[in-house]
């Protein structure tokens, strides 16, 4: 306990220190130079965090019988707002925060290695490093908050580094679009947020997890006892603010109708993308939800099931766009979206304790999967860009002779997320459709479906980038297969995942043994009953695919055409961003914004010049009395005086 | 010979008003200086013949018009000046080609 | 002599040495200025050490350092001075505002002189007032601080210049109008029966409260809250008074925007606060719910006005009426948080705006337009001055780790904490600026930041130069300091508050 405590603070510390030095004094280093002390330094805060959830996990000092109890690490006043509300900065270690210490030190290292080689010789490498640490600290920041303000600090602090990695090129028009869009969709999201939290924190009077996620008697007693029976326009209040506060999550984690910055923030380098929106920083919503997931299950179930709802329109509306996608990233971008939904749906569909919390631990499972595999296939995307120069699909095929290492790579990562066994995808969905069949039926469909689209456009994209064929005007230099600090962690993660499916598959390791919704550890086996039939829907997709995209015919073509409105609007992502587009610029802009300008400009200034103008205009006319001509004055002054002396004669 | 003392009266008020109406109406600046020269000698006229008729033992009267006679050439010498370095600056003496006073 | 007496005399003995020198030496007029800034700085900071110490040893006293010597006996008004938490962080953020605002003056060539003499004539008005607890004298150093903006903003402004300055002059001084007989109000309505009238602030707060207390007729304040409020509003851009602000700020040469919008804009909030709100809690409490709207408007309409304007000081003047809308805002809601949060917002807010109008003053000064869009991507061409403005930018939109953060979320907490129905919806409202300032602030730094190079004439320009580094990193320097720490100046502003806040209702 003592040893971690000393240990804790330099996670947080040793990556804002990079953020500073390399912020402040990049520019006066050699980019090599920097990389490598980027990289070490993250290596160690990496071996920290593995030390600490390792400690936590199988030291058995933080266990109560097989129940993990929640440590606070240190927690030091930041802000003092009034004798109850109180913000901190602290270090909360529970099995959710040890096990999103694991994801993130793992992807961001593998990061940090892969961008020596993908970013080297770019301008602007000292400045990624920088903000690559900025991003790690805010985002372990985030997983370790000991309150809900906390996590908003650093919720905002992850925003702004995802702001400046998306606009890294930021001499290119579109990717400071992009970075705009980001930036503002979260932000607005982050609004509903802080409302929540305010809501919350006006009747609870704390910010503190503690007491937010304490349960006893199936009731979060502080939230039951200040806040049921309060309503607002109908609605129980607790209702609102948690799903305030969902929206906030949403607009991080990407879901509908709050996904449409996600795919454009592509325009970022890639390793950035693998990083933060992919497996970290888009799961933050996800991982809201899981910390406060007790009030959502016993005080607001409704909400809960709304959760579910948009998880599962989410999934399978970014998996139908993700089949019609030609840009390889963006492919991937929808993709992102879609599993992110699916743990949202996961979490939705998920009761308390036991058995029943088999979907919050099946989230979290998936949330550690996916992070490893789809950091993978984003980074091997990268390795492939890097070879062919391009993002289309068009300027790729046949690759899988060039670039063998990425080929079995992306490849692994493929079959896991399309749920193939052994790989660790299969499982942690297969957890998942398993807890929305028990609860469930639409959302449980639903999401099979999407498992089944999910191998398609996976292996849609796998095919057209190594097999396929060359593309039309060939190759301009020969593709290569990236240097070692690239494929390292594409080997790495990819063990990553074969691994912990076969440790899952093997029965040597179990996920509910370190993480569930009351944080004891509780028993499940493999329900076949689901599980073969997702397999099939997995089969079936990869099937349809490889008939499709094996090799260079006229099929893709053909099919379009018979469902050739759809495709045109998947392409276009539904018109989304049109929308958006039109409510910014015409309604936003040029309907209220406009409009003020000029009330201000016309009205409220006007008034004051026409107050001197009046002024003007008065003295202006006035001053004619005063002519100047003496006899005129001389006229006046008689005539008073005798217009006096006649008064005072009538007196 | 006995004049009632009205008609002095008369005689004065008339000079008077002759004078006003000579202030307000001439636009020659020496015809208003001359006008305000006959408001003053209209004053200076009751001024005696109050002394005459109420006090005739007293001189206050006599003495004040005396005074305004002073003063009337001092004021007369002064205004000449102004007339004529209006006559240099602007080449007339109209009253009405001076109003920069207004400024 | 008394440690606060020092700001009011430094200055003045500044003029007195630049006054002898001649005014062709510009580079030592430079160096005195800094000098006498630098001077002013340490006694700021040597002050707030001093005032922490002190306040652990003695914490019942409303105010420290306190020095009075009467000037006018007739009605008996004072030179009294004295601080406690609120007018320590007004001193050091003035303190601050003033020496960076020398250094971003350095590039001046015109009337030197001239210029720092009326410079230094407004940061003596600005000291004075807020060391002073008269409020004759206090009202006196107002109209110091006043005057010299129309001469500077009229004789080295540009752009409409003249109309700008009269205009703000004007405004102001109206405001000032309704302030005068505001505090005559004041003045005669609390003089207690059977004895004299008194302008110093303590005792006049003591006076009403005990009229009160005696059941007495304190229906006076309904009449001066108003006019003292709007009075000091006006200052403070309150909806529908804030038009000099636009105007005035983009006519007004940078270090005197800066120093106008960074400190002189305060003088309203803190006049608000310490006079309204404190002679006249009854008024303040009844009323507040009018200008509560009004600053609620000002805060998402100044926020909106932002969005769409072109000239880069009319973003920021906007953006100004937005967030001092704020700091109107949360004061009206009385309790302690907010108010604490408010006195943050105008620290923060302060540092910020005048980092602000430095940047655009530099980049005005090398690409001669403010016009965002004829500018693009100068992030290549000066790297240091456009991170200095994304910072800024960041700062202004409320990134955690600055103070923007801190100040706006003690207020939206505090504020929250109001039981009242109607004060948490308008909370929600005010919540809505953070987005809209969002909009305003990437919409600039996107356009004229990043993206390519736009004129290709801006290609050859220079990046900063020592003093404007100078500048721009001592405010981000204060502006990260608040941001990462704010612990002990939210402690030491809370203490000045408490005695206010203790008179309203939720106050505490």
């Amino acid at each position: 306990m003592e040893q971690l405590a000393s240990l804790a603070p330099y996670v947080l510390i040793l990556p804002l220190c990079m953020f500073l030095i390399l912020g402040l004094f990049g520019k006066k280093m050699c980019p090599k130079v920097s990389g490598i002390l980027g990289t070490t330094v993250f290596g160690i805060v990496s071996v920290l965090c593995y030390y600490i959830a390792f400690k936590y996990f199988f030291s058995g000092d933080y266990q109560i019988g097989d129940t993990f109890q929640k440590v606070t690490l240190f927690n030091m006043e930041w802000l003092r707002m009034n004798q109850n509300l109180v913000i901190s900065i602290g270090f909360l270690l529970d099995p959710l925060s040890a096990i999103m210490l694991i994801v993130i030190s793992t992807v961001s290292l593998m990061v940090h290695i892969y961008s020596m080689g993908y970013m080297h010789g770019e301008g602007g490498f000292q400045r990624f490093y920088a903000i690559l640490s900025l991003f790690s600290f805010a985002m372990l920041g985030l997983v370790v908050a000991t309150n809900i303000f906390q996590m908003y600090i650093f919720w905002e602090l992850v925003g702004v580094s995802s702001f400046l990695l998306i606009s890294f090129y930021y001499f290119k028009h579109s990717a400071v679009r992009a970075a705009k869009k980001a930036f503002i969709v979260t932000r607005f999201a982050d609004m509903f947020f802080l409302i929540g939290i305010l809501i919350l924190s006006y009747y609870t009077k704390t910010f503190d997890f503690g007491p937010l996620t304490q349960v006893t008697d199936g009731h979060v007693e502080i939230v039951n006892s200040t806040m049921s029976g309060v309503t607002l326009l109908g609605f129980p209040i607790i209702s609102i603010a948690v799903f305030l506060i969902f929206l906030g999550g949403a607009g991080k984690s990407a879901m509908f109708p709050l996904h449409i910055w996600l795919p454009d923030a592509m325009e970022g380098p890639t390793p950035a993308s693998a990083l933060i929106h992919a497996a970290t920083m888009v799961v933050a919503g996800v991982y809201l939800v899981a910390r406060l997931f007790p009030i959502y299950s016993f005080e607001a179930p409704h909400v809960l099931e709304i959760i579910a709802y948009i998880g599962a329109f989410t999934s399978i509306f970014a998996a139908v766009i993700a089949c019609a996608q030609t840009d390889i990233k963006r492919v991937l971008a929808f993709s992102t979206i879609s599993q992110i939904a699916y743990m949202m749906v996961a979490l939705g569909v998920s009761g308390y304790g036991g058995v029943d919390g088999l979907g919050y631990t099946a989230s979290m499972w998936h949330l550690f999967t996916h992070a490893m595999f789809k950091a993978l296939l984003f980074m091997a995307a990268g390795a492939i860009i890097h070879a062919v120069h391009s993002n289309e699909m068009d300027a790729m095929g046949n690759l899988r002779k060039k670039l063998p290492i990425t080929h079995i790579t992306f490849l692994i990562a493929c079959l896991a997320i399309a749920g193939i066994p052994p790989f660790s995808g299969f499982f942690s969905k297969d957890e998942i459709l398993v807890a929305a069949f028990e609860t469930n039926k639409w959302v449980f469909a639903v999401e099979y479906f999407v498992a089944g689209l999910t191998a398609f456009y996976m292996f849609r994209l796998y095919y057209r980038i190594f097999w396929f064929g060359e593309p039309e005007n060939g190759y301009e230099h020969e593709p290569h297969e990236a240097p070692l600090n690239m494929t390292f962690p594409l080997m790495f993660l990819a063990a990553v995942t074969v691994i912990t499916g076969i440790s899952w598959a093997f029965g040597k390791f179990s996920f509910t043994e370190f993480i569930s919704s009351d944080y004891s550890s509780y028993e499940i086996h493999t329900h076949w009953n689901i599980a073969l039939p997702s397999i099939g829907a997995g089969l079936v997709g990869i099937l349809i695919a490889t008939f499709l995209y094996l090799e260079k015919t006229g099929r893709p073509n053909k099919a379009v055409s018979y469902i050739k409105k759809p495709y045109i609007w998947a392409y276009n992502k539904f018109y989304i961003d049109e929308i958006y587009l039109y409510v910014t610029n015409n309604i936003i802009f040029q309907r209220i914004c406009q409009p003020i300008a000029w009330f201000d400009r016309h009205i409220i200034d006007g008034f004051m010049n026409l107050l001197s103008w009046v002024t003007n205009k008065t003295s202006e006319e006035t001053k004619e009395v005063q002519s100047g001509y003496v006899q005129q004055y001389a006229w006046v002054f008689i005539m008073g005086v005798i217009t006096i002396v006649l008064l005072s004669i009538n007196l | 010979m006995n004049i009632p003392v009205e008609s002095y009266f008369i005689l004065s008020t008339l000079l008077f008003f002759i004078g006003v109406y000579g202030f307000v109406a001439r636009k020659n600046l020496i015809s208003i200086l001359m006008s305000v020269e006959l408001i003053l000698n209209a004053a200076n006229i009751n001024f005696v013949v109050a002394n005459r008729f109420i006090f005739p033992e007293q001189l206050e009267g006599h003495i004040y018009s005396l005074f305004v006679i002073a003063i009337a050439a001092a004021e007369t010498a002064v205004a000449i000046s102004i007339i004529i370095n209006v006559y240099r600056q602007k080449k007339n003496i109209d009253a009405k080609s001076i109003n920069e006073l207004k400024y | 002599m008394n440690i606060l007496s020092l700001f009011v005399i430094i200055p003045l003995v500044m003029m007195a040495v630049i006054f002898c020198v001649n005014g062709e030496k510009k580079s030592l007029i430079r160096t005195i200025m800094s000098i006498g800034g630098f001077a002013l700085l340490c006694t700021s900071a040597y002050l707030t050490i001093q005032f922490l110490e002190l306040r652990q040893i003695d914490s019942t006293s409303e105010f420290l350092f306190t020095e009075s010597a009467m000037w006018y006996e007739r009605f008996n008004i004072h030179y009294s001075v004295g601080v406690d938490g609120i007018s320590v962080a007004m001193l050091l953020l003035s303190s601050i505002v003033v020496i960076t605002g020398v250094f971003v003056s350095y590039a001046m060539e015109e009337k030197v002189k001239e210029y720092f003499l009326w410079f230094l004539m407004l940061s003596i008005g600005v000291y004075g007032f807020f060391i002073s607890l008269d409020l004759f004298t206090m009202f006196l150093f107002y109209e110091v601080a006043l005057i010299p903006m129309y001469l500077l903003i009229g004789l080295w402004g540009s752009g409409k210049k003249e109309y700008s300055a009269m205009k703000l002059t004007l405004m102001l001084m109206g405001g000032s109008a309704f302030l005068m007989v505001g505090i005559f109000g004041i003045y005669y309505n609390s003089i207690p029966e059977g004895s004299e009238g008194t302008f110093n602030i303590q005792e006049i707060a003591a006076n009403v409260q005990a009229l009160k207390a005696n059941g007495g007729d304190i229906s006076w304040e309904y009449i001066f809250f108003p006019l003292t409020f709007v009075g000091f509003g006006v200052l403070g851009a309150m909806f529908p008074f804030h038009t000099w602000s636009p105007d005035g700020h983009a006519s007004a040469p940078t270090a005197v925007s800066m120093l106008h919008a960074g400190v002189l804009m305060k003088l309203g909030g803190y006049g608000c606060f310490r006079v309204a709100m404190y002679l006249m809690p009854d008024a303040a409490q009844d009323l507040a719910w009018i200008f509560i709207i009004l600053t609620g408007i000002s805060v998402v309409y100044g926020a909106f006005s932002a969005c769409v304007q072109n000239d880069l000081k009319y973003i920021n003047a906007y953006s100004s009426v937005s967030h001092c809308g704020l700091v109107l805002f949360a004061l009206l809601m009385m309790n302690k948080t907010a108010m604490t949060g408010a006195i943050l917002q105008m620290v923060s807010h302060g540092l910020m705006t005048a980092l602000f109008f430095a940047l655009i003053g530099m980049i005005y000064g090398r690409t001669h337009t403010r016009d965002i869009r004829e500018m693009g991507g100068l992030m290549k061409i000066m790297p240091i001055l456009c991170v200095c403005y994304v910072i800024a930018g960041l700062a202004s939109l409320g990134l955690p780790g600055l103070s923007g953060f801190v100040a706006e979320m003690t207020i939206f907490v505090g504020a929250f904490q109001h039981p009242d129905l109607f004060h948490r919806v308008f909370v929600i409202l005010g919540c809505s600026s953070i987005v809209i300032t969002a909009v305003y602030i990437l919409r600039v730094v996107g356009k004229i930041l990043m993206g390519p190079v736009q004129d290709k004439h801006h290609e050859t320009l220079t990046d900063a130069v020592w003093y404007e580094k100078v500048a721009a990193f001592g405010l981000i320097a204060a502006i990260a300091a608040i941001g990462m720490a704010p612990l002990w100046l939210s402690n030491m502003i809370g203490g000045g508050i408490e005695n206010i806040a203790k008179l309203f209702t939720y106050g505490l």
